[in-house]
Order: structure tokens, then sequence, then C-alpha cells
């Protein structure tokens, strides 16, 4: 499978691991990523404050550079995936926008690539037996509670992949990796995002809430899909909960090269958990190690 | 009487008393609101769905119905210079819940639009601040750099040092770089921002 990928800023920056576990993950499942060419910032949730015009040209802008290699668009951002997405549907219904965009960016809108999200890719493209084939140590006993936020599931008829109150791909694909999803009420609760930077107390009430209800849900750590979750549910807590991208748990279940170092990333130490998983069930890799080591 | 406005005519204008003050009505401003935003303001009826799962309403002067009721009276001022729209973090729990289809979030975004183009003052200042320094980011580098950006943010704001722990922590992580990407098409960037800015209507309200 070839796609166009759009990873985002934050994949470069804030959440580093995200962009290298994806890029491991994509590589070992079989698909193969082709950065768009020069692409932009989405906007992020700025854009369409300030004026909806600019985040539809920010993202068509990116549509229009993704076309000249005619794959879909993957995109493992919530964010962009939702700014994107968003942007491709108004091109496509709204016949007055397309025009206005096509003539201010020089180009003629195709409507032929598919705007993706990472989960959306792996769980219904690639598909869960793929998945559980590639497996080669499960994350047996791992706890996690799968946090979707907003943007992968709102709005219902932009995001369209998922149930919007009761989302179950993430929880499906924790659990084809060998690990338990933990039942919980918070799956799709809003994080603050960029509240962080405006009105921090917020978003420490809204994390404190997700994080303590994971942890009373039995969880031992969250997965998520979103950079700007992750970095205000690992910033923002107090309960010393490991945050996972749910392509880091991959990569430890298909015992990736490189775990180590976006493990190691995270402002929420990770390592009881990985020790934990390490002393149950010692990966095959390791174990070739220690047979040379005899 | 609490917050219930009283309709009372006055120098052949219309205006309400609310929570003390004497104020002028609006007529046109839901039509307004409803026009720059595609969405139909008037169909609220107040059933507080929105309010309800809400994940910021607590921190809000009025819940996203409450504004609605005081857009649908033409309470202009009040609404705009409202902590709601800035507290909004467009999560959109709002607009899939809402019965009569309202895309709240869009109705939120107009509402700040309309607040920044009229000037109003906020008690969420901040908030504008950060969405300009974000987009000023972008226009210059055309991807965003968050070094230059938390600088910005924190001299427009005077907020110098909150904060600065947790970016000392993600820049040893290698999470917060010091250089900005500069994408090769930050020109045709600029150029978009700027001919979509002209092209904007002038907006009729702002008197």
């Amino acid at each position: 499978m070839r796609l166009s990928y759009y990873p985002g800023c934050s994949l470069h920056a804030t959440a580093k691991e995200y962009g290298l576990s994806t890029r491991a993950v994509c590589d070992a499942l079989g698909i193969e990523l082709v950065e768009i060419p020069d692409w932009c910032c989405c906007g992020a949730s700025s854009a369409h404050s300030l004026n909806r015009t600019f985040s539809i040209a920010l993202a068509a802008r990116n549509i229009a550079a993704a076309q000249s290699e005619g794959l879909d668009i993957v995109l493992p951002c919530a964010a962009c995936f939702g700014n994107v997405r968003t942007a491709d549907a108004a091109l496509r219904q709204d016949e007055s926008l397309r025009r206005e965009m096509e003539e201010l960016l020089s180009f003629r809108y195709s409507g032929k690539l598919r705007v993706l999200h990472l989960l959306d890719v792996i769980r219904n493209g690639v598909g869960l037996e793929a998945v559980r084939r590639r497996v080669v140590r499960k994350l047996a006993g791992l706890k996690v509670a799968a946090y979707y936020g907003c943007l992968l599931v709102r709005p219902p008829e932009v995001c369209g992949f998922d149930d919007t109150e009761n989302p179950t791909s993430l929880d499906s694909l924790v659990e084809a990796i060998g690990a338990e999803p933990v039942k919980w009420s918070y799956k799709t609760e809003c994080c603050g995002a960029s509240l962080a930077l405006i009105q921090p107390e917020i978003v420490e009430k809204l994390v404190g809430e997700i994080t303590e209800m994971a942890v009373e849900a039995g969880a031992s750590c969250i997965a998520t899909a979103c950079p700007l979750c992750s970095t205000n549910l690992e910033s923002r807590q107090k309960v010393g909960l490991p945050i996972f991208f749910f392509t880091e748990l991959m990569g430890l279940a298909f015992d990736l090269e490189g775990c180590e170092k976006w493990l190691n990333m995270h402002l929420v130490g990770t390592e009881q958990v990985i020790e934990a998983l390490q002393a149950q069930h010692p990966s095959p890799h390791e174990m070739t190690q220690k047979e040379k080591l005899l | 009487m609490g917050n219930r406005p009283i309709l009372q005519p006055k120098k052949g204008l219309m205006q309400v008393l609310w929570q003390g003050e004497t104020i002028p009505i609006d007529f046109s401003f839901m039509e307004t609101v409803n026009r720059r935003s595609g969405e139909q303001v008037q169909l609220c009826y107040h059933c507080h769905k929105c309010g309800a799962g809400c994940p910021v309403a607590s921190f809000m002067d009025y819940t996203p119905d409450k504004l609605f009721r005081m857009a649908q009276l033409g309470l202009k001022r009040q609404v705009l210079s409202s902590s709601t729209i800035w507290l909004c973090s467009a999560c959109h729990t709002c607009a899939t819940r809402c019965p009569n289809d309202i895309d709240v979030t869009r109705v939120m975004d107009t509402l700040k639009q309309m607040a920044v183009v009229q000037k109003v003052k906020s008690s969420q200042r901040a908030a504008a601040v950060f969405h300009k320094a974000f987009l000023s980011n972008l226009r210059r580098f055309g991807q965003i750099h968050e070094a230059s950006l938390m600088a910005v943010l924190k001299l427009k704001t005077l907020n110098l040092f909150s904060d600065l722990k947790l970016g000392l922590r993600m820049f040893m992580r290698g999470k917060i770089a010091l250089l900005p990407k500069r994408v090769k098409g930050r020109k045709e960037i600029r150029r978009l921002f700027k001919e979509i800015r002209r092209r904007a209507e002038v907006p009729e309200e702002s008197h």
C-alpha cells in the first residue's frame, strides 16, 4: 500500500516519538509513506477560529501538493485530520469555494484522493488479521485505556470511520496486539486542547478527570492517536500514568528497532510498564542476543 | 429579577435591562451571525444538551444555549464580550449532540471573528493573542516553530514564567527545536493569507 504522508508540525517536534513510531510501524506493515512535498501547517485550531477560509486554503494547498502523486493522504495527527478532512468535504460540496481555492492556488481539485487517519488505515485498511500476524511479542497483561479525544470521532459527518459516542477501533487494535483494553467512559472527553497555553488550570482539571478515570478503570497506561492530547495528558496530570501513542505499543508488540528511543522521549516515565512487559515476555530479539552470549 | 432581561423602549431605541445595566438591542445581530456562520441560531430551543456535554462549561460565563438565547434577543455586546466564545475548545461535542443540528462550534468561531473585527474587550484576551501569534508564526515559517511561538506569546501576555520548567523538560527530550523548519512555499502562504483577508467582506456591523 502506498500513501501520501502528511506528518503535521507536531510529529517533527513535541510528538517526535509518534513520527518515528509511525514510520517504523507502517514500514513493518508494508505501507509505503510518500511525504507530501513542501507541506505546510494545517492552521490547527487558530486558523478556523480567526478565519475559516485560511483553514480551507492551507488544507487545499496540501491537497494540491499531494495530487501530483495521486495517492490517498494519511495523517497521524487527529487535529490535522479534522482540518484537512473538513476542508476536503467543503471543497467537494461547495462549488464557489472550490472555484475560489482553485483560482487562488492555481490548481484543479480532482476530488479523487481520500483523506484518512492512520488509525483508520491500520484498523480498516490493513486489518486486524494482518496486525495479529505481525505480532512477535504479545503485550499480555498490559491494561490500556484507549483514548480517542475529540477530532478522531467528531464531527461524525466529517470523521465517519468510528462511532461518535463509543468508538472501538483503537480498542480492537489494542486487543490485536495482545494487550487488554479497559472499559471506561472518558474515551472521547476533550483534554482542553490549545487552552493549555491560555488557561492551563482548565486543562489540569480536564486531564485530571481523564487520567483519574483511566486509573479507576484499572488501566496501567493510556493509548492515544493525537499529539496535542498526548502532550496535555503527559504534562498536566498528577497520577503518573504513562501515555503512549498507539503506534508505539504496536512497535513494542512487533519488536521493532528504535523502540527504546521513542519510549525514552516521554515526559511521564514509561520504564515501569516496559520492564514489567519484558520480565513477562522477553522479546525474541533479546533472547537471541542472550543466546549469542551463552 | 435575576438575569431576566426587561424590555424598555427609551428614546426610540429598544433597550433591555441586563444585570442592572441598560443596553441597546441589536435586532440584526442574530441574522448577521446566521449569515456569517451559515447556521440558524433561532432553531435553538434551549434543551441544554450543548451545555450539559461541554467540557469547559463550568469555566464559561454563559453556557452555549444561554449565549444563543442572548443572540436571539440581540444582546450583541454581551455575547461578543463573553468568555464562552474564547473558552470553547472546538471539541464539537455540542455540535454533534444538538437536536436541531446547529453547528455550535462554527457559530462560536463566527462570534470569535466578529469580536476580533469589532475589537470587543474580553476577559479572555489571551486566547485571541494566542491564535494571532500562531498564525503569524505560520505565515513566517510555513510550519509551526514552538520555541518562537512560546516566546512571542509570553511577551505579549506578559506571562513570562509559567510553564518554563515544562518547556525545559520538553527541550531536554528533543521535542522543541531551536531552529525553525522553513517551508519553501512560504511566500505563497503569505500571499494566500493576504488575498483571503482582502477578499473578506467589509464587516457592515463595525460601526
